[in-house]
C-alpha cells in the first residue's frame, strides 16, 4: 500500500514537470499558494450531538410562522400563518405548519390520554395510544386548509403577502389508525349517522362528523411527516378528515360519539358557517373547493431584475387530484397551463412551475387551477355574485400578484 | 360450476377463521364502564339530548354573568374590546356589516348551554355548575330579548326557545362552482387595479429580502 502511495506521489511530480516545461499550464511554487479558503472550509465545526434534535440553519431566521395581531382578541384563540413563499414541494416542515387554536397548545401526558367511542355502538370503548398504535397503520399525504384561509380578502385586496392571504394551509404526511378501523372494533349500530367529535384542550373543540366520510377515508393521526404530532397540531391524537375544512380535523382528539343526528355546535353554527347576499348562511360546507396561489413571485418574493424567472405555486382540492393549472401573466386575458411536478395526488399540494422571462413590463399574474372533477377556480367576481363578500369561510378565488417595473410585487384585485 | 363452490367454501373459511381470531375487529381497546361514559359526556343536542337536571333564572344568571363573563363580553353582552359581542345585530344579517350574535345568527339556544359549560369562562373552562350554566344562559337569552326577565331555564325548557335565526341556514344541493373547460384565450375579463392592498396598509411589518 505504501508502495503504491510513493509511486503515485512520484507520477505526479513527473507530469508536473514535463507540463511545466511544456508550457501548457502555469505552476505555482508551493510557498506562494493560498487557496481560497473561508473560515468554514478551515475550522472544524461543532460535533455530533451539539442538537440532538436539530434546527434549521440559522441563516433561515426569517422563515417562520407568522401572525396578524389585530385579528384577534387573545393569542389563545387565534391563528398563525405558514409562509409559503419560502417553502419549496409539496411538503409542510412541522415547525412551520399554521396554527388554529381555540383555547391554546394544550400540554398532554401520551400515557394519560384515552379516546372514548360511544353513542350508537355495540361497544363502547376506550383507547390508550399504545392500543390506538398497535392497529395496522397508514400514511397519507394531504393538505390541511382553514376555512377561512382567504376570509380577509372578500371584499378585496387587504393583505399585502401569501403567507397571509393563504397561509392557513400545510399539507404534510399523516400516519395514524383509519377511523373504519376503530368503529368497526365499536361496532357501528343501525341507526348510527353522525360522529361527535371532541377534543381534550380548554376549548373542547366539537364538531359533528356524517358517519359516510368518518368510514370513507378519515384518519385518527398520531404522527406527521415521520415523528409524533407536533402539541400545537394535536398531539398525541388528532383527526384526519382529507379535503375538508380544517377546523373539522378535531385536535388533542379525545371522544367520538355516535348518533343519529348532528349535535348543531357552536363550530357547525355560529362558525364555519357561509352567509349568503340574502341574510341566509350555508351550513355543513365542508368542502375546501378547488384552488391555487402563485408562491413566487409573491409580494415577500419580489423580482430582482428582468430575465429568467421560474414562476412556483401550488394547487389542491378537496374533491380528489388536480387536473391542470393555468398560469396567466396578463390579468386573465391570456392563459399559459403550467407544469406539474409529480406526485399529483388526491386532497394533497400538488406543485406547478411554468418557465417566464421578465421584460421588466408590468404584469398581472394569475394562477387557475382546475381539478379531476372538473371544477374550475372562479374569480373573485364570479365567487362574489352568488356568495356576495360576507361569508368569511371558502374564498378560493383566483389571486393577482402585480409585478411592478421596480420588481416589488404587490396583492391587487381587479374589476 | 366446482369452481364456484371451491371459491364459496374459501371465502366461508377465511370468514369463519377471521371471526374467531378476532370477535370485535382486532380485540383492541377495552370497553368503556358507563360511569366513564357519563363522565365525559357533555354534549348537548337541540333536542335537548344531553342536558342535565337543574335549573336557572334570569336573575341568578345577570349576577354570575357580572362576575364571570362582564370583563370580556361587556356589561350587557356588548363585548369589551375585541372579544365577541354577544347580544344585538338583529336584523343585519343582509347588512355590508353583519353583526352575528345568539339573538342576531345562533340558530339553537341549546347551543348556547353545550358552548358555555364546555369551554367559558375562557381561561376557566368547565368550572360552572349546570344550575350556574342554565342561569348564565338564561340570561344570554333575556339580553337577546329571546325569553322575559322570569324565564328558567331547565332541561324541558330551554329546547323549547325557539331563537330568532333558527331557520336562517341551509345546505346547498349543488356545488356553485363553474365547471368545464374554461377561456384560454382574449378572455373577456376587466384587469383593471381597483384595489391594492398595499393602500390599505393593515399588513404587519416584515423584513422583505
Ligand atoms: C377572559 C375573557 C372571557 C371571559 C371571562 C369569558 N369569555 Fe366568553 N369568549 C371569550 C373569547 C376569547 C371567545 C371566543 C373564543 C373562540 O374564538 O373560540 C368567547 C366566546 C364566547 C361565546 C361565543 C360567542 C360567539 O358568537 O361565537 C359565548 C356565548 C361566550 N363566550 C359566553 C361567555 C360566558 C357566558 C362567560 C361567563 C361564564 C364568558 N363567555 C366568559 C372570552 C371570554
Amino acid at each position: 500500500m505504501s508502495g503504491r502511495g510513493r509511486n503515485r506521489r512520484g507520477f505526479l511530480a513527473a507530469a508536473g514537470g514535463v507540463l511545466g516545461a511544456a508550457g501548457l499550464a502555469p505552476v505555482l511554487r508551493a510557498a506562494e499558494f493560498k487557496p481560497e479558503a473561508p473560515d468554514w472550509t478551515k475550522n472544524l465545526g461543532p460535533g455530533v450531538d451539539a442538537a440532538p434534535y436539530g434546527k434549521p440553519s440559522p441563516h433561515e431566521k426569517h422563515v417562520i410562522r407568522r401572525s396578524v395581531e389585530w385579528l384577534t382578541a387573545t393569542p389563545q384563540s387565534s391563528v398563525n400563518f405558514t409562509p409559503l413563499h419560502e417553502l419549496d414541494g409539496i411538503v409542510t416542515p412541522n415547525g412551520l405548519c399554521f396554527e388554529r387554536h381555540h383555547a391554546g397548545v394544550p400540554d398532554i401526558p401520551p400515557a394519560e390520554h384515552k379516546l372514548l367511542v360511544h353513542g350508537l355502538v355495540e361497544r363502547p370503548l376506550k383507547f390508550s395510544m399504545a392500543e390506538l398504535r398497535r392497529f395496522p397503520p397508514t400514511s397519507v399525504f394531504h393538505f390541511l386548509e382553514c376555512a377561512a384561509n382567504g376570509g380577509m380578502e372578500w371584499r378585496g385586496a387587504q393583505l399585502n403577502g401569501v403567507q397571509y392571504t393563504h397561509g392557513m394551509l400545510h399539507c404534510v404526511q399523516y400516519t395514524g389508525v383509519p377511523l373504519r378501523l376503530v368503529l368497526e372494533a365499536a361496532g357501528l349500530k343501525g341507526q348510527a349517522k353522525w360522529l361527535l367529535l371532541e377534543g381534550a384542550d380548554a376549548a373542547a373543540m366539537t364538531r359533528s362528523l356524517p358517519l359516510a366520510k368518518a368510514l370513507d377515508d378519515c384518519l385518527l393521526a398520531y404522527s406527521m411527516n415521520g415523528e409524533r404530532l407536533r402539541s400545537e397540531q394535536g398531539y398525541p391524537l388528532r383527526l384526519v378528515v382529507p379535503g375538508w375544512e380544517g377546523n373539522i380535523w378535531v385536535k388533542w382528539l379525545r371522544r367520538i360519539e355516535l348518533g343519529d343526528q348532528p349535535w348543531q355546535t357552536r363550530e357547525e353554527t355560529a362558525k364555519y358557517t357561509d352567509l349568503m347576499p340574502d341574510g341566509r348562511a350555508r351550513r355543513f360546507t365542508w368542502l375546501q373547493e378547488v384552488k391555487s396561489v402563485i408562491t413566487d413571485p409573491a409580494p415577500e418574493a419580489r423580482l430582482a431584475g428582468k430575465g429568467f424567472r421560474c414562476i412556483k405555486g401550488l394547487a389542491w382540492s378537496g374533491e380528489g387530484r388536480i387536473a391542470r393549472v393555468d398560469v396567466s401573466r396578463d390579468g386573465g386575458r391570456n392563459w399559459t397551463t403550467a407544469r406539474l411536478e409529480p406526485p399529483v395526488l388526491p386532497k394533497c399540494l400538488t406543485r406547478f412551475y411554468l418557465d417566464w422571462q421578465w421584460s421588466g413590463e408590468e404584469v398581472l399574474l394569475q394562477s387557475r387551477a382546475i381539478d379531476e372533477k372538473g371544477f374550475v377556480q372562479p374569480s373573485p367576481a364570479v365567487l362574489q355574485k352568488t356568495r356576495g363578500v360576507n361569508p368569511i369561510y371558502h374564498n378560493n378565488g383566483i389571486q393577482t400578484w402585480a409585478v411592478n417595473r421596480d420588481g416589488t410585487v404587490e396583492n391587487v384585485r381587479l374589476g | 360450476m366446482a369452481r364456484w363452490r371451491t371459491f364459496a367454501w374459501v371465502s366461508l373459511l377465511l370468514a369463519a377463521g377471521g371471526a374467531a381470531a378476532q370477535p370485535a375487529g382486532l380485540g383492541l381497546g377495552r370497553p368503556a364502564t358507563p360511569a366513564e361514559i357519563a363522565a365525559w359526556s357533555i354534549a348537548v343536542r337541540p333536542d335537548g339530548q344531553g342536558l342535565p337536571a337543574g335549573k336557572g333564572s334570569v336573575a341568578e344568571g345577570e349576577q354570575l354573568y357580572l362576575q364571570h363573563c362582564a370583563a370580556c363580553h361587556g356589561e350587557f353582552g356588548e363585548g369589551a374590546g375585541r372579544f365577541p359581542a354577544l347580544m344585538s345585530g338583529q336584523g343585519s344579517l343582509r347588512d355590508h356589516d353583519p353583526v352575528k350574535t345568539i339573538g342576531s345568527y345562533w340558530p339553537y339556544a341549546t347551543t348556547v348551554w353545550d358552548y358555555v359549560f364546555r369551554s367559558m369562562p375562557f381561561g376557566n373552562a368547565q368550572s360552572l355548575t349546570a344550575d350556574e350554566t342554565y342561569a348564565v344562559v338564561a340570561y344570554l337569552l333575556h339580553l337577546n330579548d329571546v325569553v322575559d326577565a322570569d324565564f328558567v331555564a331547565d332541561a324541558k325548557r330551554l329546547p323549547a326557545v325557539r331563537l330568532p335565526n333558527a331557520a336562517g341556514f341551509f345546505e346547498l344541493a349543488e356545488p356553485d362552482l363553474p365547471r368545464g373547460e374554461p377561456c384560454m384565450r382574449d378572455c373577456a375579463v376587466s384587469t383593471r387595479v381597483i384595489g391594492r392592498a398595499r393602500a390599505i396598509d393593515v399588513t404587519p411589518e416584515r423584513r422583505l429580502e
